[in-house]
């Protein structure tokens, strides 16, 4: 147990701080209840897979500048195929878009690894690239988005052993988010793969004189990154119902989140979970600052405070167990 | 490039011509620059001239100011992502005091904020340790809020951009435009800077090997310290050109600049781990991206194909470039 609160204690401090906001939020508003709670969810999930994107490029070592663009062009493409197509189509369109998230992060990897271009720049390169694809695709936000698919995040999930309170709490789209991180994360973390993005993370050259196929791993590093954007580009158009070519906040937002959430910039430590409740705490904070009825253009600051402080926070305990 | 498609019985020769460009690294990227031109003035003839070279210097002036923050902070293995907020603020905030002060004072007051986001970014990254991609995006962060605050303080009194910015940014004397008479003196100083001073070889040194760098008794933090200092002072002095360049204030003016400002340094050959690289590389390299801007432009293609060959130019350039630079 006592290990196990070592190991995990940054994750089981960002929880704490959840619970802490959200009876703060409960304080605030006394109003604030279930219904709020699944708004909040729905908000939270394109952030959540860009910090999922991300998380998993920053553990390889690496850092994905383009998650972003990655997002505006796989939403942009399934609204455009979705435009008046049938709903048994979007059955086709949801691999296709996934797949397509998943070879194009396999390029920025393939990028990296063949030009020996630093990441920062490779990604920024990309970045322009996919901008420039989304906006060859729609030029203007557009397309539609088939009515099961939007379904998927409206509404809360019955679970039967539960009274019926707790049934609220527990909205379509958390399970959603869930399901598909745990799919696509749980079995990657315990696959040979898994263990060789943390390896090159951690030490590149040590992981390539044990035997890791380091631009392979790298690669497919970058492609995971890439499924998850594709995954957070599928949610922004189940959420608006659109496509836009524009870049939302993503990217600031996913480094922002996954420094939170214990991932140490520069590879080799931390989890998904962590970066995850980052995100909601990140978010949490913006809706309690709402409810107080602050200038949303104050947010803006506290956010920046809140996130340059517990860097700081953590740099400095890093600093303190480093001297001892 | 050239020296790539030399064929195998003339390899001293391409060997020699790449042992040359490896020592001289401007050459090839004036060579590109050149040939830039030259495809400029193939496609349509006669846009060549003496006002579109002021044209295009001017607007290679803003971003070469900001590249010149990123060399320095990349020389030390860091990074300034919040340039483009300190410059918008400053910019922001010369417009809106020009109604109520005289230029010099509202100049004054609008590198301030300049100054305080250059010395937290300074602390965080020197005393905290904290990465400096972190620590300037989360600066960038509160300055952008900061000045959306401000904002709404100000809406009522309007604008007005200072009569000798707007000389300054956009004037031509003799074909030169006048953006120059700011531009030469500060990149005479960071040259010199970079490669006269203590100060200078501290950064390379820093850069090279950061642990040897403070074994050997340097204070990291009071160097690091100086240089986000400095990066972000040069990054409102920035801003306040290209108000007078641009003439009207908005929340996001210098925001666009930022990664290209980034893509100029790495294009100039400034290694982003640190330890090397070059103002003068980057100068050139802010001029190839402006003129590669101008050639994208008249090829009338659509917004999003443009953008597309701009995010692959800029990599086959790099990575050509560091071939070059780096096969020994």
């Amino acid at each position: 147990m006592m290990r196990l609160l070592r190991q995990q204690g940054w994750v089981v401090g960002l929880l704490a701080l959840f619970v802490v906001l959200l009876i703060t939020a409960k304080l605030i508003q006394p109003s604030y209840g279930a219904g709020d709670f699944g708004s909040l969810v729905r908000a939270v999930l394109p952030y959540a897979f860009a910090v999922a994107a991300q998380t998993v490029v920053v553990i390889a070592g690496g850092i994905d500048l383009s998650v972003a663009a990655m997002m505006a062009l796989t939403s942009v493409t399934a609204a455009a195929l979705m435009a008046g197509a049938s709903e048994e189509f979007a059955l086709l369109v949801v691999p296709f878009v996934l797949l397509m998230g998943f070879a194009l992060g396999a390029l920025n990897g393939a990028l990296i690894v063949f030009s020996r271009v630093p990441d920062i720049v490779v990604t920024l390169a990309t970045l322009f690239m996919l901008q420039g694809a989304a906006l060859l695709v729609l030029n203007a936000p557009g397309g539609g988005s088939a009515e099961w698919l939007r379904n998927l995040i409206v509404g809360t999930v019955p679970i039967p052993v539960l009274p019926d309170a707790v049934t609220p709490w527990f909205p379509k789209a958390l399970l959603l988010l869930v399901v598909l991180l745990c799919a696509v994360w749980i079995p990657l973390k315990r696959s040979r793969l898994g263990l060789s993005i943390y390896a090159i993370g951690s030490n590149q050259l040590a992981a390539f004189r044990s035997g890791v196929p380091v631009a392979r791993t790298k690669i497919l590093a970058y492609a995971f990154g890439g499924l998850f954007g594709a995954m957070g580009g599928l949610s922004l158009t189940m959420s608006t119902g659109i496509g836009a070519p524009i870049p939302g906040p993503y990217l600031m937002a996913s480094v922002a989140a996954v420094v939170l959430g214990g991932v140490v910039l520069g590879g080799g430590k931390g989890g998904l979970l962590g970066p995850i409740i980052a995100v909601f705490v990140l978010r949490l904070a913006r809706t309690i600052l709402t409810l107080l009825a602050i200038d949303p253009n104050v947010t803006a600051i506290v956010e920046g405070t809140i996130l340059v402080a517990v860097v700081m926070f953590g740099a400095f305990i890093a600093m303190r167990s480093r001297a001892r | 490039m050239s020296i790539s498609t030399a064929l195998p019985e003339q390899a001293p020769l391409g060997r020699r011509i790449k042992r040359f460009m490896s020592d001289y690294p401007l050459v090839p990227l004036l060579i590109l620059l050149v040939l830039l031109v030259l495809v400029l003035q193939m496609l349509s003839p006669g846009i060549v001239n003496q006002r579109w070279i002021a044209n295009t210097i001017k607007f290679a002036i803003p971003l070469a100011l900001l590249a010149g923050c990123q060399t320095m902070t990349m020389l030390t293995g860091g990074i300034d992502l919040s340039v483009g907020t300190a410059a918008t603020m400053a910019a922001f905030i010369v417009a809106t005091q020009g109604v109520m002060y005289d230029a010099p004072t509202a100049m004054m007051i609008a590198l301030i904020p300049a100054v305080i986001i250059g010395f937290a970014n300074g602390i965080g990254v020197g005393v905290f340790r904290v990465h400096p991609l972190i620590m300037t995006l989360g600066t960038s962060l509160i300055g952008i809020g900061c000045l959306q605050v401000y904002q709404r303080t100000v809406i009522a009194s309007g604008a007005k951009v200072p009569e000798f910015l707007i000389w300054l940014g956009t004037g031509v004397t003799g074909g030169f435009p006048n953006a120059l008479l700011l531009f030469v003196p500060v990149a005479a100083l960071l040259l010199f800077i970079q490669k006269r001073t203590g100060f200078g070889r501290l950064l390379y040194a820093i850069g090279d090997n950061e642990r040897a760098t403070r074994l050997a008794g340097v204070k990291y933090w009071q160097v690091i310290l100086a240089l986000y200092m400095l990066s972000s002072i040069l990054a409102g002095i920035m801003g306040l050109l290209y108000i007078g360049l641009i003439k009207a204030p908005s929340l996001s003016l210098a925001e666009p600049l930022v990664l290209p400002s980034v893509a100029a340094a790495v294009i100039g050959g400034t290694s982003i781990f640190g330890g090397r690289g070059s103002y003068t590389g980057t100068i050139v390299g802010a001029l190839i991206l402006t003129v590669l801007t101008t050639l994208l432009t008249i090829l009338q293609m659509p917004e999003g194909a443009r953008r597309m060959l701009f995010g692959a130019i800029v990599l086959l350039v790099t990575a050509a470039y560091l071939r070059i630079i780096e096969d020994r």
